[in-house]
């Protein structure tokens, strides 16, 4: 079991290296034989499931590797699928209501009451990442780093830079980092026309694709998004550290989401059209952010804090808390147990509006996606983890999220107020680690 | 002065303070046993904190904050 377990993290090793070039295969397959502690890898697998919409998949491994002076090359690969149901920003009605799917291609149907969702989401990414990080001066560390993410319909490429200095005894470090990414979307059945009516009859018809094209600008659009993070950690004592950030972030051009629409109602809330929805295309967010650590006799509590802020009047408060418990050796084994606490609260983008009122003017951009609304949510999970043979660490983490989107205060007219504009989503997420 | 600016200042006091250089702060380095241990580090587990960055980034207004929030994936 055991010479099975080194031939694999020999055959890892070897197929990284492989990534770098010949000349360190060889020099991978002499010191993988060697020395077992020339790469450490790190690996997972997540599953993520809401209760009638999305689920997905995604698996993560990552190879480190420290040379002498303290390099570090980091590589990172991570695959995931997705599939299931979204909520595509229609409201629900008290009748049955007909949607075209965002390639054009056939419609559906959702039922009377249910909130419209367009379940003809599915989508598997790809994405690489290599970071080299080495000491440059006495108490001056500097990193950078490159990201590819592919999937069907969309392409990222990003680098990042950062540096970080130590002092006072390394009790303080002060880093400044960057990170620039280049996005190309190019969805199924193009960019849609901010409020064009979404064409809803025969697909099959000769005229239909004349008339769906006719609901489009173009086939891709891209976006770029550039962060500046200036970071500050300090050891306050033998039992406690802690870190401060703030960010700022500039995210420019199509920011908007193809495949959400929105319904205008009349003063009845009865649907009379669907409309694409529009954002603006340009959002700057910042956050600070205070993380601390503190360990007690024998656990460990992780808390940190998150402000955010944006240019579209949304703010959030984000909670996140992890208390680490070290099990006594009852199975002759080191083990833990991690309860872990998360609480979020956004407030609602200005450009943020359930539905259109036919009797009032189109604003400029409006988007009914609850994802920018008002909403709290809440995550609860426990991870359990345990050292096995030759120290590498197995765990599982199985957690509890849920979305509850709430009203900022618009008025429901007519049928509007008997069916469920703000429905909660309920995840579930299961996670196995395995470090090598 | 929202609650959003109150709270800033209430982080950005104590960073101060710190940063003036309170002598009291900080450790010799053979008091770094605890500080060493893999649960101290600010990110414990790296694959866990991806995962979650991943999740949260497709299904909130908010990402980044304790690194980059940027781009990525159309998740969003």
């Amino acid at each position: 079991m055991k010479t099975e377990k080194t031939n694999i993290k020999a055959a890892l090793t070897i197929a990284t290296a492989a990534l770098l070039g010949g000349n360190t295969v060889a020099h991978a397959e002499t010191t993988a034989a060697k020395e077992d502690n020339s790469w450490e890898f790190d690996s997972a697998f997540l599953f993520y499931s809401e209760t009638d919409r999305v689920s997905a998949s995604e698996v993560i491994l990552n190879a480190k590797k420290s040379f002498e002076d303290d390099e570090i090359l980091n590589l990172k690969l991570t695959v995931d699928a997705l599939t299931g149901a979204s909520a595509n920003g229609a409201v629900a009605q008290p009748t049955v209501q007909t949607f075209t799917r965002p390639s054009g291609n056939g419609q559906y149907d959702i039922a009377p009451g249910d909130t419209p969702l367009d379940d003809t989401f599915h989508d598997t990414r790809v994405q690489l990442n290599a970071q080299w990080t080495q000491a440059v001066a006495d108490n001056l560390t500097a990193s950078g780093g490159v990201h590819i993410s592919k999937e069907y319909d969309y392409l990222s490429l990003g680098v990042n830079g950062n540096i970080a200095m130590d002092f006072d005894r390394k009790n303080s470090t002060v880093s400044l980092g960057f990170s620039h990414f280049q996005d190309t979307f190019t969805p199924e059945g193009g960019i849609p026309k901010p409020f064009a009516s979404m064409l809803i009859g025969d697909s099959s018809a000769p005229t239909w694709d004349d008339e769906f094209a006719k609901t489009r600008l173009g086939s891709d659009d891209d976006k770029t998004t550039t962060d500046l993070l200036l970071g500050f950690t300090q050891v306050i004592n033998r039992r406690m550290i802690m870190q401060f950030n703030y960010s700022y972030s500039m995210v420019d051009g199509y920011l908007t989401d193809p495949f959400k629409i929105l319904t205008i109602v009349d003063d009845n809330g009865i649907a009379q059209d669907y409309v694409y929805e529009s954002r603006p295309d340009s959002r700057v967010k910042q956050s600070i952010y205070a993380q601390s650590l503190y360990h007690f006799d024998t656990n460990v509590l992780d808390v940190s804090y998150r402000y955010m802020w944006d240019d579209g009047e949304i703010t959030s408060h984000t909670i996140d808390s992890r208390f680490t418990i070290p099990l006594s050796d009852s199975f002759s084994r080191e083990s833990y147990i991690q309860p872990h606490f998360r609480f979020y609260q956004q407030s609602a983008a200005d450009f943020y509006q359930p539905f259109i009122l036919a009797s009032e003017p189109l604003p400029v951009f409006a988007s009914a996606d609850y994802r920018i609304g008002e909403m709290t949510a809440f995550t609860i999970g426990l991870k359990y983890g345990l050292l096995v043979n030759n120290g590498h660490e197995l765990s599982f983490r199985l957690e509890y999220y849920r979305q509850t989107p709430t009203d900022a205060g618009f008025d429901e007219p007519g049928v509007l107020k008997e069916v469920d504009l703000y429905p909660s989503v309920d995840a579930m997420i299961a996670q196995v680690s395995y470090s090598f | 002065m929202n609650t959003g600016h109150k709270i800033k200042l209430a982080l950005i006091v104590p960073l101060i303070a710190t940063a003036s250089g309170c002598t009291s702060l900080g450790v010799e380095p053979w008091e770094r046993d605890l500080l060493a241990k893999d649960a101290m580090s600010l990110t414990s587990s790296p694959i866990d904190s991806a995962l979650d960055d991943h999740i949260y980034f497709s299904k909130e207004a908010s990402s980044g904050g304790k690194g980059f929030g940027g781009g990525g994936c159309g998740c969003n």
